[in-house]
């Protein structure tokens, strides 16, 4: 993991005061960009990243070798096509690809901050990502879109900064964490709890890694991205190279032999504390109560035009809750479009080559460029 | 384009903010968004539909008319388009009201019913009548609320909207489809 050191960062020096009371300064910021920002530096997208996302959204990823977590959307004439758009995207703070978070260094111990690192929020970490704009000289960006934590990070930035982006794309998210998906983050965060060589999160001291644990956190939360129907067509009952059942405890079925794999490549990438902290930052997310319970205020101040995009048989962030969001923005006269894309992929359609999806977000944001470069003429 | 199209679109003010309920495959839209005003959105129930609306670069809502009014404001647009789907709602009235609750105006167009050769149809065949407007049978047709030109005015008289209606009898008879333009 030292190929970690090389990937890009900003140093944000000015204090970044936290949700938590907290006041972090100094701090790195690891990010990527694709495409070229053009001499008006009016082409700029931020994209956000989900919960085990990173930097690297498109092309490969430097560090796993493997395809970005966005390569169908992002890239040279794609969806988000990276010869006409600026696309940057930052490690959130708490993560684990460069950006500060808990395996970092505290200086005061000389051992990783671990569980002594401060809890973050989606908030913090939308402050800490504006610091990018001043870092390339963006006064308004041409959209910042993301889906699921990414989308609440959309969410969050137009409510901080309601001046700084042309146009918004949350995508199958909430504005406010449900019960359910606390409940699902808890069980994860107890798997990795649970493994012994967790050691309160000061696991690095004993170059053992509760990869168990977190393995485990995986594959239960990898189940909530997909549909019911979408792991019957793809597993069904289907047994994984064997012809007849073995009466133990062994991977009989594809889907748990899927699953095992899933999680054991996830330790591979993933720190486990950084689970714990952004699966945190997603439970404390709730955009409405941050405006008492009216989150029609969240977007009072801001022009920017939204397309809201949910999916068929996401029930991790299921359409009524991305639709209140779209409610939210009418009921205040805000220019807001909102399609429910049919797909049997769950949640994790907004990851996959699902062809309404991608026409949507490269039609949007086509059409907004234009219109935004008719009104200059 | 359909010559329909054209009506409409004359009713409407330059740049003023107009939402198209029921929007369809978004042609109205593209052509006013195109000639009128580009302030304008689509409410459209078919999936289908909202990627067609996407495809040519309009905004729209994916929403059913019948639950998704009520989420806007108060005279929040200056036009409330409902072309010719107001016969097959649930509740066409409570669609009205909302209508007019959240236009400042209201175009709504109607296939009539009184049109002569929907009478003729039923006086001569006995059948419900399947005209180009309504090519629908009567099982499989999606109009649960048929009604006249006549009737629609009437309707208005009766609630006190505010609709331009000369020469009823006439275009009550020789109209193919009735525009109005109503108000509170």
């Amino acid at each position: 993991m030292n190929d970690i050191k090389k990937v890009k960062k900003i140093i944000i020096d000015k204090p970044l005061k936290l949700d938590c009371g907290q006041t972090i300064s100094n701090f790195p910021l690891a990010y990527e960009t694709y495409g070229k920002l053009n001499d008006k530096k009016d082409n700029a997208i931020l994209a956000f990243h989900a919960l085990s996302g990173d930097q690297f959204a498109a092309g490969i990823n430097p560090i796993t070798k493997k395809e970005g977590w966005w390569n169908y959307l992002i890239g040279p004439g794609k969806a988000v096509d990276t010869e006409k758009y600026f696309v940057i995207c930052a490690n959130v703070i708490g993560g684990c690809m460069g950006s500060y978070g808990p395996s970092n260094i505290n200086p005061k111990t000389n051992k990783n901050f671990a569980t002594e690192f401060p809890v973050i929020t989606i908030n913090d970490m939308v402050n800490a990502q504006y610091h990018l704009l001043d870092f390339f000289k963006i006064e308004k960006l041409f959209s910042v879109l993301g889906g699921s934590m990414g989308g609440m990070q959309v969410l969050q930035f137009v409510s901080n900064f309601p001046h700084r982006s042309q146009t918004a794309i949350p995508i199958a998210c909430t504005a406010s964490h449900s019960a359910q998906n606390i409940a699902l983050n808890e069980l994860g965060r107890q798997s990795i709890m649970a493994d012994h060589n967790w050691s309160n999160g000061f696991y690095g001291e004993y170059k053992k890694s509760p990869d168990k644990g977190l393995a485990v956190a995986r594959m239960a939360a990898h189940i909530t991205y997909l549909s019911k129907k979408g792991l019957e067509e793809k597993f069904g009952r289907k047994l994984q190279e064997r012809d007849d059942l073995k009466f133990s405890f062994d991977a009989d079925f594809q889907i748990e032999s899927y699953l095992r794999y899933q999680g054991s490549v996830f330790v591979d990438r993933f720190d486990a504390n950084s689970y714990l902290y952004i699966t945190r930052a997603m439970d404390y997310f709730d955009l409405k109560k941050q405006f008492n319970g009216n989150l029609s205020k969240a977007f009072e101040k801001s022009n920017t035009k939204f397309f809201i995009i949910s999916f068929t048989s996401d029930w991790l962030y299921p359409t009524s809750e991305n639709r209140e969001i779209v409610i939210a923005l009418n009921s205040i006269g805000k220019n807001v479009g909102f399609a429910e894309i049919t797909s049997d992929k769950g949640h994790d359609s907004f990851l996959l080559d699902v062809p309404d999806f991608l026409n949507t977000i490269k039609n949007f944001l086509n059409t907004s460029y234009n219109k935004l470069n008719e009104k200059r003429i | 384009m359909k010559k329909e199209f054209n009506v409409i679109a004359k009713l409407v003010e330059k740049n003023s903010k107009v939402l198209d309920v029921g929007c369809g495959d978004g042609e109205l839209m593209k052509y006013i968004n195109e000639n009128i005003t580009n302030d304008i959105r689509g409410l459209e129930i078919s999936k289908s539909n909202v990627q067609k609306c996407i495809e040519k670069g309009l905004t729209v809502i994916e929403g059913d008319a019948e639950k998704d009014l009520k989420q806007f404001p108060k005279s929040s647009f200056d036009y409330v388009i409902l072309g010719q789907t107001l016969q097959a709602f649930l509740n066409p009235e409570n669609v009205i009201t909302e209508l007019l609750r959240v236009g400042k105006k209201a175009i709504v167009t109607i296939p009539n019913f009184g049109y002569w050769k929907v009478r003729l149809h039923l006086l001569f065949k006995g059948t419900m009548p399947i005209t180009k407007d309504l090519p629908n049978e009567w099982y499989n047709t999606p109009n649960l609320h048929m009604c006249t030109i006549k009737d629609f005015v009437n309707y208005c008289n009766k609630k006190n909207i505010k609709i331009n209606s000369q020469n009823l009898s006439y275009k009550n008879l020789f109209s193919k489809l009735g525009i109005f333009v109503i108000e509170k």
